[in-house]
């Protein structure tokens, strides 16, 4: 059994078929990065995963729970699950601190000095100890994307589902960033939608390339962009290594 | 004869007193209702199923329809012809807070509609449940949002009371009133006496009410001081 099953999950909006039968599976500690063009479905697999827009057809087990049955308590297993988005997200009416401590307090009922001794743990891992009493309109991007991996970071989670973390970032703040995803692969399982190639081949267990709501192929960095056995993978992994100006 | 009129003021401060503080309660007691039942309507018409959003709208488009004085004569006179008798000063606190309610409903949907979605998505992807998501997340940002519109609700909610004089309540404006009828010859003066201590009361409260922002003002929203 894996720790994270996706068991062909479809999503449409309207008539408009965003997913068209989905699976892959992430075991513990496993660093998986879904890759494609924009519109290809990425975000929404991820919104269907923790069940933030919950799929039409097709499972998802966590840990051997079935989250797409209705009758399980989502709430309790959203714990389990990070979710790091494009845009941060943070509270804005709370301080670097207290983004990261809110969750530990009001979800998990930790008492407030342990949940702030806990944040504050969580906010020196992504090297912001010195932020922590700073709202998020005074830090900077970068600073913000962290506190949000610190957020996810600080409930625990089995699994962090990353959603572009770094699109809305300039190049410098970038690097801050996948430098704290970098440490913590191998450690909790990463699912990362991204379109940093870089990242993709080097921290990636294995690499899915996806298009048009299926999933065309997958393997392991070495293997997708050295002897990619689709035409379709080695166009686009071409088209972006020449953009991002390797090789 | 200035004199006989700064008398006539002076003379009957204590009987204005009285009145000033029955306008006073009146604004506290209807301001603390309007604004709890406006927050739960506001949530109620963004975050629950229908039909509970198309009747609040319902009730919000009726009373903000409606001139003051037709609620209070309503309730007051309208009722008692069958057989329901409220006291004029409830009937004048009732009136009150239907009316400010169905205003101020407008002042924290707005509030609520500017908070981005993604907070919320953020809170529920935590494992916070849709009430927590309101209580912790969203109702902080809503009441810091809605100082500036709840202001401008509460000076004028608080002249408003000033209405509540035609249906027999005897707050300021009725004792100004009585005191005018007493000295037919003072009437400027003491009108004009009424008008600065409404003034006064209205100052006091927007400087407090300003307070109040800059205190809970999140930081790194201040205005640009650029020029």
């Amino acid at each position: 059994m894996h720790m994270l099953e996706v068991k062909d999950i479809h999503k449409s909006y309207g008539a408009c078929e965003i997913l068209k039968g989905i699976s892959f599976n992430v075991d513990k500690a496993e660093t998986k990065v879904i890759i494609g063009a924009s519109g290809t479905g990425k975000s929404t697999l991820l919104k269907c995963i923790n069940q933030l827009d919950p799929p039409d057809k097709g499972e998802v087990w966590l840990d051997g729970e079935e989250l797409t049955n209705p009758s399980v308590d989502i709430n309790r297993i959203r714990q389990k699950i990070g979710f790091v988005f494009q845009d941060f997200n943070l509270f804005n009416h709370l301080t670097a601190l207290r983004n990261v401590s809110i969750g530990l307090e009001k979800v998990k009922k930790i008492d407030k000095e342990e949940a702030r001794e806990r944040a504050l743990q969580e906010l020196k891992r992504v090297g912001l100890e010195k932020q922590a009493s700073q709202h998020p309109a005074q830090l900077s991007g970068g600073q913000k994307q962290r506190v949000g991996i610190a957020r996810a970071l600080a409930m625990d989670p089995d699994i962090i589902l990353f959603d572009e973390p770094t699109s809305a970032l300039d190049p410098e703040l970038i690097g801050d960033v996948l430098d704290v995803m970098k440490v913590l692969a191998g450690k909790v399982a990463m699912l990362v939608v991204t379109h940093e190639m870089g990242f993709a081949r080097n921290v990636a267990d294995e690499i899915i390339f996806m298009e048009g709501g299926k999933i065309i192929e997958s393997g392991t960095p070495n293997q997708m962009f050295q002897h990619p056995k689709m035409e379709r993978t080695k166009e686009f992994l071409g088209k972006t290594s020449t953009l991002y100006g390797q090789e | 004869m200035v004199l006989l009129w700064i008398d006539s003021i002076i003379n009957n401060i204590p009987f204005l007193i009285e009145g000033l503080i029955t306008t006073i309660v009146l604004t506290i007691i209807s301001v603390a209702l309007a604004t709890l039942f406006g927050i739960l309507l506001a949530m109620g018409r963004c975050y629950t199923r229908q039909p509970i959003p198309f009747l609040i709208y319902l009730y919000e488009k009726i009373f903000r329809g409606l001139p003051l004085l037709v609620i209070f004569f309503l309730l007051y006179f309208g009722l008692s012809q069958q057989g329901i008798h409220i006291k004029a000063f409830f009937a004048a606190i009732i009136g009150l807070v239907l009316h400010s309610t169905a205003y101020q409903i407008q002042i924290y949907r707005s509030a609520i509609l500017a908070i981005p979605e993604g907070q919320k998505t953020a809170a529920i992807s935590l494992g916070m449940t849709k009430s927590k998501t309101i209580y912790h997340i969203i109702l902080p940002q809503v009441l810091r949002l809605s100082i500036p519109g709840w202001s401008n609700e509460f000076t004028i909610l608080l002249k408003d009371t000033s209405i509540a004089f035609s249906i027999g309540v005897v707050e300021l404006m009725a004792r100004g009133d009585a005191i005018t009828s007493m000295n037919p010859d003072a009437i400027l003066y003491v009108l004009l006496f009424i008008a600065f201590l409404y003034f006064v009361l209205v100052f006091s409260i927007n400087r407090g009410l300003n307070y109040l922002e800059k205190r809970f003002r999140i930081s790194g929203y201040e205005m640009t001081t650029a020029r």
